[in-house]
């Protein structure tokens, strides 16, 4: 178990180098030049060189890179071109909101899925089988933030229960997370509908392997052989989209926090895509690389848990 | 003492009558054995007997399991007794246990199921029981970590944990090696011995059964043909079923003489090692070496047979001489070419036929498209009218009707598909065809047909093949000449029937004094 964690670490380093290099390139090559930008059309060449020399844009491509790269390590982003303050502390202020609602919407898909899924499959065939599969269906189709403003309409302006929109800040949680609430419902329910099928058809496969067929001349009753023996074998494909789900979640929350006008991480990258903001650009896309990498590693060692099969392999 | 009595059951699946009036008694102690061809409703009786017909299965009739008929028993009773009073092992023991148990805890729950113990005391029952079973391996260990035989030892371990009165074994050892079988059966028949249960074993294996069981049942078309005491079916073998059956099984092919000492295929001092885990992180990858300093020839016309164990290399082999494996080491030639370089003219002279003829098989392609795949390798395929009289020979010489192109191949048999297997193999009129198991998973009655087949296109033109099969008796009667393999290296080799008469290496010895015997009927000349 020990080396599976140790090999599995040794490629997520290595990923993470070659995605850094990845990201450095790629907004290298993003036309338009960021100093241009931020002066304006009618800025004169000789302001935007300064700009350019301020900015650290005129030294060479590897010592930039090396420069970036030392900073991240020692926790410094550098300064956004933009905001004019630390990246750092402008990552710190969005995760505290992308990072919750990421986990929040997780939590309550997984919630909602795994009875879902799991009740299905038990009853396959039956009239709840088809009625959760339905809702699913609808579930993956209906688009979120459609959803996100059904949810408004209802439980912000016509009930008044929860605002409808805005952050209030960590400093009363409850209120934070009463802010957080519909906007990750909106997140959860695309997520719960794909990972409740997911959940159902992996057990339905699990169900009909021959060791459930072992478990049941065993004497276990069916729903025995579907709790002890085939649900944990159901669970590699439901943690892979677990893990997929999280990633996504993180970064691509970017339209819910558009509708709830959350300050989270979607919207800090948009606007500074927006801005050519490229130094906080960088950071934040090596940072949600960072998150995924991580995620994996974590998805990849709760397989190892799961699975003593996968133990072995490094 | 009567255990188990089976009064006129009947099942029907979906209006379609699959068991129809079954009686079957069985006695403590005694070992019955079912046999019959695949579908003649075997193990329909035995998951019946359990209580698990599948859902939808309609039962009739009576199953009296010391008094209680099964059939009237409701489910949650059901769960009281199975793998209480009776057990049932399967035929996969690759899959029948849960891979993300270990094999301790998965004993240890039919004890827990059935009685209020500790988990303490039930962990150390099932490894005593583990124990008993011949296992000699920890009980914390994961099915993974185990082979074939020690997996069926650990589902034998489960179905008798509680002392069941009543053991059902569904094919048990099929899907095991000779040697491996043999200590299973043994194992089986000390249990019955010991525990005083009975055990009712099914399986197609007509040398096991005449081997081990007390009483014999002869099943087809889910009806009973003919039962009785082992010695006596034996030898009065009153129904006609009964008699071709064991016929079958005994066929013994005539092949014609060989007709050349051309030699076809050269295998040199072949080696193949494959890379395995590395120890350490960046450490040497350490190799695992499948074929070992292997060398044959095939001469044109010759029929030779390898056997050996599973895992011992014959697929590997097979790979390798088909050119689809790189080796590392030796030459392997057909006709003075080696294969590795692959060209057409040269792969048109190998055809090769597997084991499983529906998975070798594109099932949205007719057959005529099927068999005409190996048309590819010939410079001038031919086309139109020509293309369909190479289909309707083929298709003849596999004793299959002309109509059979435009169909697909879900619509054949087993049998069917595997002479279709031959006719791909057959139609570019190949010098050498490799019979990878090609007869391992047909019904005796099919398999008999298939050999005749093969030695039928013999008689027609020279034909060389490699067979390649673990069933001893089948590569006695269809092969000249028959090639020993263990762990990557061939220990034997000789004329078949000297070999079988008189093996003189270890290994050989071990492998046919395991095989069981059919014993020697006097019948089986008469059903021809």
């Amino acid at each position: 178990m020990i080396r599976f964690a140790l090999g599995r670490l040794a490629s997520l380093t290595a990923s993470l180098i070659v995605a850094s290099i990845v990201i450095f390139a790629v907004v290298e090559v993003i036309p338009g030049d960021p100093a241009a930008f931020m002066l304006g059309v009618n800025a004169r060449p000789d302001t935007i060189a300064a700009l350019r020399a301020e900015m650290g844009l005129d030294e060479p491509l590897v010592s930039r890179y090396a420069a970036w790269v030392g900073g991240m390590v020692q926790g410094n982003f550098g300064v956004s071109w933009t905001y004019k303050t630390p990246v750092a502390t402008l990552i710190a202020d969005r995760i505290w909101v992308s990072l919750p609602l990421a986990i929040y919407a997780l939590t309550l898909s997984t919630l909602v899925a795994f009875p879902a899924g799991i009740y299905a499959a038990s009853r396959r065939g039956g009239a709840g089988d088809t009625a959760i599969m339905g809702a699913t269906q609808l579930g993956v189709a209906i688009p979120n933030f459609w959803f996100a403003m059904i949810l408004v309409l209802i439980f912000a302006i016509n009930l008044r229960w929860f605002s409808a929109g805005g952050f209030p800040g960590w400093a009363d949680p409850w209120a934070a997370l009463k802010a957080l609430t519909l906007p990750a419902i909106a997140l959860a329910l695309p997520q719960a509908a794909i990972l409740a099928r997911v959940m159902r058809s992996s057990l339905l496969d699990m169900l009909g392997e021959d060791f459930i067929r072992t478990a049941r001349a065993k004497g276990l009753t069916r729903r025995q052989a579907l709790w002890r023996h085939a649900l944990r074998n159901a669970l590699i494909p439901v943690l892979t989209i677990i893990g997929l789900q999280f990633s996504f979640l993180l970064a691509g929350a970017i339209i819910i926090e558009q509708v709830f006008f959350l300050p989270g991480l979607g919207r800090l990258i948009f606007q500074a895509i927006s801005a050519r903001d490229l130094i906080v650009v960088e950071s934040v896309v090596m940072l949600l690389v960072f998150t995924v990498i991580m995620v994996n590693f974590i998805v990849d060692l709760t397989y190892a848990a799961v699975d003593p099969r996968l133990r072995a392999r490094a | 003492m009567t255990l188990l009595t089976i009064k006129d059951l009947s099942v029907q699946i979906g209006g379609t009558p699959v068991l129809q009036g079954i009686d079957l008694d069985m006695a403590a102690g005694q070992i019955t054995a079912i046999t019959g061809e695949s579908g003649s409703g075997k193990s329909m009786t035995a998951l019946a007997t359990m209580g698990l017909l599948p859902q939808g299965a309609v039962a009739q009739g009576q199953i009296l399991l010391d008094g209680t008929d099964i059939l009237q028993t409701p489910e949650p009773a059901l769960c009281r007794m199975r793998g209480n009073a009776m057990g049932m092992v399967f035929q996969e023991p690759m899959t029948a246990l849960n891979p993300v148990q270990t094999i301790g805890a998965q004993v240890a729950e039919t004890i827990l199921i059935h009685e209020q113990v500790t988990k303490a005391e039930a962990h150390a029952r099932a490894a005593a029981m583990l124990e008993r079973v011949g296992l000699k391996v920890a009980p914390t260990r994961y099915p993974h970590e185990l082979s074939g035989g020690q997996r069926q030892r650990v589902v034998i371990a489960m179905a008798i944990a509680m002392r069941p009165k009543l053991l059902i074994a569904d094919e048990p050892t099929t899907a095991l090696d000779v040697t491996t079988q043999a200590r299973i059966l043994d194992l089986l028949q000390g249990l019955v011995d010991e525990f005083g249960m009975g055990l009712l074993l099914i399986t197609h294996d007509l040398a096991v059964v005449a081997d081990v069981a007390d009483r014999i049942a002869v099943m087809q078309h889910g009806r009973i043909v003919e039962e009785g005491a082992t010695p006596d079916l034996l030898r009065a073998m009153r129904h006609p079923y009964t008699r071709a059956l064991f016929a079958a099984s005994a066929r013994a092919v005539d092949l014609p003489p060989v007709p050349t000492d051309a030699p076809l295929l050269a295998v040199r001092n072949v080696v193949r090692d494959y890379p395995t885990k590395r120890l350490s992180l960046f450490g040497p990858r350490p190799t695992f070496r499948a074929l070992n300093n292997v060398s044959l020839t095939i001469n044109r016309g010759e029929r030779v047979g390898l056997v050996g164990e599973s895992g011992c290399g014959k697929s590997t082999l097979t790979r390798a001489i088909l050119g689809l494996e790189p080796v590392q080491g030796g030459t392997i030639t057909v006709d003075d070419a080696p294969v590795s370089q692959g060209d057409h003219a040269l792969r048109r002279k190998m055809q090769v036929v597997f084991q499983d003829p529906y998975g070798s098989f594109n099932p949205r392609h007719r057959v005529d498209r099927l068999i005409t795949e190996p048309f590819h390798l010939l410079d001038n395929p031919p086309k139109g009218e020509d293309r369909a009289k190479a289909i309707a020979k083929a298709l003849k010489d596999v004793g299959l009707p002309p109509d059979a192109a435009g169909k697909y191949i879900h619509e054949f048999s087993g049998g069917q598909r595997q002479r279709l297997a031959i006719a791909r193999a057959l139609i570019v009129e190949p010098d050498l065809i490799i019979f990878d198991e090609a007869v391992s998973a047909l019904d005796v009655s099919v398999r008999a047909q298939v050999l005749d087949l093969i030695a039928d296109l013999c008689r027609k033109r020279p034909l060389a093949y490699l067979f390649i099969s673990h069933d001893l008796s089948v590569v006695r009667s269809i092969t000249d000449r028959v090639l020993v393999m263990q762990a990557g290296k061939i220990v034997e080799s000789g004329v078949t029937e000297t070999v079988f008469a008189n093996p003189q290496h270890p290994y050989t010895q071990s492998l046919i004094a395991a095989a069981p015997q059919l014993p020697e009927l006097a019948y089986a000349a008469d059903a021809l």
